[in-house]
């Protein structure tokens, strides 16, 4: 099936069968392996992107489904070079270790600060529920979210 | 993680979907996704054809007409968490849509999608037949020769995974009466430590004096039965008494009596442990809807 | 004064490519040509494979070749394990590649398609015929050793694997004459290790020059090509293995495993890029797991509290065969320390290796120790129940003395130094240990009911001298390598044999080399991962890259400086002992704008116009550092969990952990490594564990049934810390990598049984879901 898809600013047109499921579009046709792959039941969280506004799990989606659709990944939300407030905070608080979840939590990031812009930090917890990480013990990451949610304020 | 080949189609209309439907055998409808997709990525589902129905427009919304709240079957559970209306008119279930598994699964999953798949683990059925919600449910000649139809909650389900739905229908919509001024409604689940899905899963509705007393009760526990069952013995138990911790406690004992012998377990909780958690539960449920949360 | 980097919490320099999404892992790897393997693995725990039929998968579409036992026997030689400890009767049995006559757990490789696409080659798998002739299984390790119990292994009687016993101090005598004798059986339930990053393998076999490159999920990509080499026939300098970007590997991405080979297998048959990606349920399969312990086990003390002597057996499961490392982690990683930080007269650890028709076991964050304190931890506080005492003064009362340079303990190793009782006391003040307990008596009295769990632990780690290694039968060395060096702007590039996979070593080995060199940190570039450009390493695992690695970076700048000292001296036209340094710049004494910069240092070094006579160019060295022994981090962990007795629901409120690892070279990062750790730990305590079926099949068989932690389970933790800086170790440093994990198990485990004391519970077998506690309280109280 034919399909076309808005990915980070750029319209893609392509050929897809229809078991295709989004991640793999993005990351074997599009060449965008920024997001990951890290279970087959739809509960870690290491693929979400945003599509048309809301954040979804890129494996619980098929390519077609996305068809006319806006994509942002994770290399799409730095602008001019300039990274975006949630990806300096990862940074700046050391929400990340091997990388693996990262992607996929600074997406959902991105999309809970833009519903609550002044979340406690149960509200942090709560909102990276569907995203596991193995490395660090979330601590730094919702210190980071928290951190992204006060420079996004300012 | 790889699906078997199917033929896709997107319907752009609920009679196409139904047509569709009628003419293809083996061919499943896909909504939100967020049950069969996983299922087919583990080729535990090999439907030959799935039908998206993401695109009909007039399966979505949320509204509120003659003290009717009426949610089109695609409304997406972060839709009705979002929604100041549902809030409204019926906080138990918006509620309980923020609590169904984590952002982006509320963000895909609808309402339809969950009652029509019907897991004994979800948390709208219970919810849904609490509230006592009438389904709306569109067929057409085909097999069935149903046209339209209206089906309560308390009838929908019919086994884990099995509805009254017939192969080329499509529920469509969901009415649930505005709760009253004086209704109280809560839903309480022990949640799945890895999916959080209900474990028990416990929703109430009560109809409260200004003494504090019981004037009617509906509660249903789902998660640990086949579908979600109504405790007549507690309703009657908490009709006509006031509602402090004693009588609470005692009520909701009594839904052992009303579970019958079918209950569920797995390597995490066995059907003895969810037995007895059903009144666990359902006192959560309760103390929270009356304010009793203190523990 | 020197302003030093080294103990700056400074930020990552790998994060940026990191969030960007701009980093490459194994399965990123998109090579020309390249397809896509899938493997088959048998659905039984236990079976002969009468005959397997591959031709309606050979021709379905896409599908470019299938193999089997068949074609890769004789082609590959076995997996081999290479830690065969000595004096245990090992049993090295065949591990075969891919299965041929039996498979023998629900894993185990059975056949391999290659297509074109992985969705064509998951359709094709579905093709393949196996009969299968299905034996009789076994799952437990105490059970697989009972007489009758099915046999695995021709060469392996009684499924035995091993027989290892450390017996230090006459723990005879120690148990004869106690007042006092307290028992347990700990079940130390299978764990899988779950990095988020599944593993995966791209090989690429370049027939013309007859060398095979492999992208490897791997800590130790020196070891993989090592080991890779034997298994293949390749010789070892015609293989290149890449594991620069790894998500994660908790000791699930040490050892060898078949599935790598199969791989470079395919690409040797079809002269193609091959790839393999595992699903996460396959890797619940196919990916080694971790503990895995019976464990019966006593400690003897007198009536006064004075532990005398604590002694274990322990049926410790294999799987279905030896995985690289897995026999080294009930012995050498375990029955060493069960002294933990006291001083105890006679330790005995008694264990069996035992197969089993399970996934095989190997290393699982902290390996060996986790299981050792538990054991230490749990029978001290039935010690504290026996004898009435408060558990916090029992354990103070037995803690080894402060001592700096070296601690005999009764297994008969040698503590690094020690200094416990500070950071227990940090611990106690930090929470007001007192007010707690009378808070806990308060809430009792009114039907809540909170416990308090407190750890004092020291762990091995920092691995380790390659004496020792070798004599402890370790197949490899356990030093380490770096080349460091100065290009000709003055800027530098380290290129080290460890393999960092998420614990931040490109900062921190920066910071290390920043100090001894006196240059900006930024100007200094840490290179790992791959074979071609590193030295020789044996990789990152058992906390030992910033003790072991670390120093070996220290070694290498610091022989730069010696070399710079002299050519500075050349070129100031100073006797070398004139020459000062300070700050990155070399100066003559009393003259200190007689000076040159190390940079321009190194810019001469590169280019060798003047240069002293004799001297080579370059500005550059490699050292290789083997430690004279192991490092012993420790410290005190207390954690308070409140209990619901009415459905069981445990919640942790606090958590605080204090650990000393020496001076932290990166603060920040040395925090992030206990969170993850100590929430792993928790993970074991409350959420985590692999069940199997009496017939051998995988019941947690995904993440839907096997639950790991999340954000919203467990709350903000408080760290504190102490520096006790290792005597031997260049730069002090000792592990933090699985400290976390070592001490919050069982933290957690003992604060949810005081918690429930007055309810009569004594034991729940972990994880400590609500339904076991539920069941617990019910039967404590006797209904
Ligand atoms: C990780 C994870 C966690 C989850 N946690 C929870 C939880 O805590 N609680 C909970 O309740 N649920 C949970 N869910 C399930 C989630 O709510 C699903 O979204 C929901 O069950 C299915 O809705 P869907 O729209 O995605 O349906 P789909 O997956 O699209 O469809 C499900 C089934 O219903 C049929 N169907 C869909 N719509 C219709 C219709 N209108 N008419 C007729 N048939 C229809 C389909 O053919 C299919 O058979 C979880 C799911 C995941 C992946
Ligand atoms: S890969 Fe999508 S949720 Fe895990
Ligand atoms: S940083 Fe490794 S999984 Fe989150």
């Amino acid at each position: 099936m034919n399909i076309q898809v808005t990915v980070n600013g750029k319209s893609h047109e392509k050929e897809v069968d229809p078991r295709l499921l989004l991640v793999h579009f993005l990351r074997e046709d599009l060449g965008l392996t920024g997001t990951k792959i890290g279970c087959d039941t739809s509960q870690c969280g290491a693929c979400v992107v945003k599509m048309d506004g809301v954040t979804v799990k890129s494996c619980t989606c098929l390519a077609v489904q996305a068809d006319g659709s806006e994509i942002t990944t994770i290399e799409g939300i730095a602008t001019n070079g300039e990274l975006h407030p949630v990806q300096e905070a990862f940074w700046e608080k050391h929400g990340l270790q091997c990388g693996y979840c990262t992607a996929g939590m600074i997406m959902t990031t991105v999309e809970l600060l833009e519903k609550n812009p002044d979340p406690s930090e149960d509200q942090v917890r709560e909102g990276l529920k569907g995203n596991i990480c193995r490395c660090t013990g979330y601590q730094n990451i919702v210190r980071a979210v928290l951190a992204a949610a006060e420079a996004q304020r300012s | 993680m790889f699906a078997t080949e199917f033929e896709y189609k997107k319907a752009s209309s609920i009679s196409e979907a139904i047509q569709l439907l009628s003419s293809n055998e083996g061919a499943k409808i896909l909504a939100g996704g967020h049950s069969l997709l996983p299922m087919m990525k583990l080729r535990l589902a090999r439907p030959t054809m799935v039908i998206d129905i993401g695109g009909i427009e007039e399966m979505r919304g949320i509204s509120v007409e003659n003290g009717t709240l009426r949610i089109g079957a695609l409304t997406t559970h972060a839709q009705i968490a979002d929604s100041h209306v549902v809030q409204e008119a019926a906080g138990i279930l918006w509620e309980t849509a923020y609590g169904i598994g984590d952002p982006q699964v509320r963000n895909r999953g609808t309402i339809g999608g969950n009652v029509s798949h019907a897991d004994p683990a979800s948390d709208l059925p219970t919810v849904l037949t609490v509230v006592d919600a009438k389904f709306t449910i569109q067929g057409q000649g085909g097999i069935t020769r149903r046209g339209s139809r209206t089906v309560s909650a308390g009838d929908f389900f019919v086994g884990p995974f099995t509805t009254v739905l017939a192969e080329n229908e499509v529920l469509t919509a969901i009415e649930i009466p505005v709760l009253a001024e004086n209704q109280k409604a809560e839903y309480a689940k022990m949640a799945h430590p890895a999916t959080s899905f209900a474990v028990v899963g416990a929703g109430v509705v009560l109809t409260v004096d200004n003494n504090n007393v019981c004037t009617a009760a509906r509660v249903a526990v789902g998660g640990l039965t086949p579908t979600p069952t109504r405790g007549p013995s507690v309703e009657a138990a908490l009709v006509g008494k006031e509602l402090t911790d004693e009588n609470i406690a005692a009520a909701t004992a009594l839904i052992d009596g009303d579970l019958g012998s079918d209950i569920l377990g797995d390597i995490f909780a066995s059907a003895e442990y969810r037995r007895a958690m059903a009144a666990i539960e359902l006192k959560h449920a309760i103390f929270h809807a009356t304010g009793l949360a203190h523990h | 004064m020197t302003t030093r980097i080294f103990g700056s919490g400074i930020r990552r320099r790998e994060d940026p490519r990191l969030i960007t999404g701009g980093a490459t892992y194994t399965d990123d790897v998109q090579l020309p040509g390249m397809v896509h393997a899938a493997i088959l693995r048998s659905p039984h725990a236990h079976a002969k494979i009468s005959s397997i039929d591959t031709s309606a998968a050979s021709g379905a579409p896409g599908v470019v070749a299938v193999y089997t036992g068949a074609d890769t026997d004789g082609v590959l030689n076995p997996i081999p394990c290479a830690w065969l400890p000595p004096d245990c009767d090992i049993k090295a049995v065949d591990h075969p590649a891919i299965a041929k006559d039996v498979v023998r757990y629900q894993g185990d490789a059975v056949a391999v398609v290659v297509a074109e696409d992985r969705y064509q080659a998951e359709d094709a798998l579905e093709l393949i015929k196996v009969d299968y002739e299905i034996l009789p299984s076994v799952v437990n390790p105490e059970a697989a050793m009972q007489a009758g119990a099915p046999q695995i292994h021709e060469d392996a009687p009684n499924n035995q694997a091993f027989h290892w016993v450390a017996d230090g101090g006459d723990s005879d005598a120690a148990f004869a004459n106690a007042d006092v004798i307290v028992k347990e059986t700990i079940i130390q339930q299978r764990l899988i290790p779950h990095a988020m990053e599944p593993r995966s393998a791209v090989a690429n076999w370049t027939v013309a020059m007859g060398e095979l490159t492999l992208w490897s999920t791997s800590q130790n990509p020196h070891i993989v090509r090592f080991l890779g080499s034997l298994v293949t026939g390749i010789p070892e300098h015609k293989i290149r293995v890449i594991a620069t970007e790894v998500g994660g590997g908790f000791g699930s991405k040490l050892p060898m495993y078949a599935d790598e080979m199969i791989i470079s297998f395919c690409s040797m048959q079809l002269n193609r890029p091959v790839k393999w990606t595992a699903t996460r349920s396959e890797g619940f399969l196919a990916t080694i797991h971790g503990r895995d312990h019976v464990e019966h086990v006593e400690l003897a003390a007198t009536r006064e509290g004075k532990i005398t002597g604590i002694r274990s057996v322990v049926y410790a499961g294999m799987g279905a065969y030896l995985s690289t490392a897995g026999p080294g982690v009930p012995t050498i990683l375990h029955g060493l320390i069960y002294s933990g930080p006291y001083d105890i007269g006679a330790t005995k650890a008694d264990i069996y290796g035992v197969f089993s028709n399970t996934t095989p076991v190997d290393t699982c964050r902290g390996a060996g120790r986790p299981e050792a304190t538990f054991l230490i931890e749990r029978l001290i506080d039935l010690l504290a129940v026996e004898l009435g005492t408060d558990p916090v003064e029992l354990r103070r009362k037995n803690l080894i003395p402060k001592f700096e340079d070296g601690h005999d303990v009764a297994s008969g190793i040698t503590y690094d130094s020690g200094d416990y009782e500070p950071l227990l006391n940090m611990v106690l003040g930090h929470v007001d240990y007192q007010a707690l307990r009378q808070e806990q008596a308060r809430m009792r009295e009114r039907g809540a009911y909170m416990g308090i769990g407190v750890t004092c632990y020291v762990e091995i780690c920092g691995l380790g001298p390659s004496q020792v290694a070798g004599a402890v039968g370790f197949g490899g060395g356990l030093w380490e390598s770096a080349i460091v060096r100065f290009h000709p702007t003055g800027k530098v590039n380290a290129y080290i044999g460890t393999s960092p996979h998420g614990q931040g070593e490109e900062t921190t080995f920066a910071q290390i080399i920043a100090d001894e060199l006196g240059v900006d940190v930024d100007d200094v570039g840490v290179i790992h991962g791959d074979t071609s450009n590193t030295p020789m390493g044996w990789g990152t695992y058992g906390s030992r890259t910033s003790t072991v690695g670390g120093a070996a970076v220290a070694l290498a700048a610091r022989k730069i400086k010696e070399k710079a000292r002299l050519l500075a001296a050349h070129l100031l036209e100073a006797a070398e002992a004139d020459v000062e340094y300070e700050d990155g710049k070399f100066f003559v004494k009393g003259s200190p704008d007689r000076s040159k910069t190390i940079q321009e240092i190194a810019t001469m070094a590169n280019v060798a116009w003047n240069m002293p006579e004799g001297m080579e160019p370059g500005l550059e060295a490699s050292a290789f550092y083997d430690p004279p022994n192991f490092v012993y981090p420790f410290g005190t962990h207390l954690a308070v969990v409140e209990v619901d007795p009415d459905n069981g629901h445990i919640e942790v409120k606090r958590y605080v952990a204090g650990d000393d690892c020496g001076p932290q070279i990166n603060p920040m990062i040395v925090e992030g490594q206990v969170h993850g750790g100590v929430v792993h730990g928790v993970g074991q305590a409350l959420w985590e564990g692999v069940v199997y079926d009496e017939n051998g099949q995988l019941l947690t068989g995904s993440m839907t049934d096997y639950a790991l932690p999340r954000a919203h389970m467990f709350p903000d933790m408080e760290i504190l810390s102490t520096v006790t800086p290792s005597p031997h170790n260049p730069l002090g440093v000792k592990g933090i990598g699985e400290t976390g994990a070592i001490a919050s198990t069982v933290t957690i485990y003992n604060a949810v049984i005081d918690a429930l004391r007055p309810l009569g519970v004594t034991h729940i077998d972990m994880p400590l879901t609500p339904e076991k506690v539920w069941q617990a309280i019910r039967q404590g109280q006797g209904s």
